[in-house]
């Protein structure tokens, strides 16, 4: 199961669906939203994806990662849209014939998702402004004293 | 070549559109949309070192050449997960 979607993952679905007789260990990853991110206090994010190549992504890693450990089977989900404090935001899923291998291959996934799926957060703080997340970019708040300083 | 270029997040943000259409001479790269997109958008100019540029589903480098239908997105470094 790789996707995308705007609804609540279901989770449980995403499990099962890498459940299999050939495997020992399921590990499944959940990415959160967090309140506190360097002190400052979040109320929200927005997520946003470049949904094809989003998608042949995940994929990718899968392929990948596949390649690399003995996968019985693998599952992605990637929520976007407006998520609230503790939402699921993202879901792995692994399942191998033994929990080393399983867990090695969920950090990878979710590890290589981070680093090369097209996805963006945009941080809601609880002062009223928003920031989207580039790393490595330092210039990406839309706060009313930027446009102040624009202008 | 007609080319249209999507843009996301901070970028799209940025430019106020999701779309920019560029003009490019047969044969032309991605470092010739860099070019092109800092003229024709100039508000990405902050952005320009750390802005990723795909063709069709994979990133690629100022040197690959492109096709008239060929699908070009930019955006500045993910941050999914």
């Amino acid at each position: 199961m790789i996707q995308l979607t705007h609804e609540p993952i279901d989770t449980a679905a995403l499990t099962e669906s890498v459940r299999d007789h050939a495997a020992g260990a399921v590990v499944l990853f959940l990415g959160t939203v967090r309140e506190l991110t360097d002190g400052r206090r979040t109320l929200a994010l927005d997520y946003e994806a470049y949904p094809e190549m989003a998608t042949a992504k995940m994929r990718e890693l899968v392929e990948t990662a596949g390649r690399k450990w003995p996968i019985t089977a693998a599952g992605i989900v990637h929520r976007l849209g407006h998520l609230e404090l503790g939402d699921v935001s993202v879901a792995v899923a692994v399942s191998c014939p033994h929990r080393v291998e399983a867990f090695e291959a969920a950090k990878y996934l979710i590890d290589t998702l981070k680093q090369i799926v097209p996805i963006w957060k945009k941080e809601n703080f609880d002062d009223g402004t928003t920031e989207w997340v580039h790393p490595g970019l330092d210039a990406s708040s839309d706060t009313p004293s930027d446009a102040q300083v624009s202008n | 070549m007609k080319l249209s270029v999507q843009l996301f997040a901070h970028a799209r943000d940025l430019a106020g559109r999701e779309l920019v259409d560029l003009e490019l001479a047969e044969g032309a790269c991605v470092a010739d949309v860099r070019t092109a997109l800092a003229v024709e958008v100039p508000q990405l100019i902050p952005l320009a070192q750390g802005l990723l540029i795909a063709v069709g589903t994979d990133y690629a480098d100022d040197h690959v050449t492109l096709d008239a239908d060929d699908s070009i997105a930019c955006f500045p470094p993910v941050s999914g997960g």
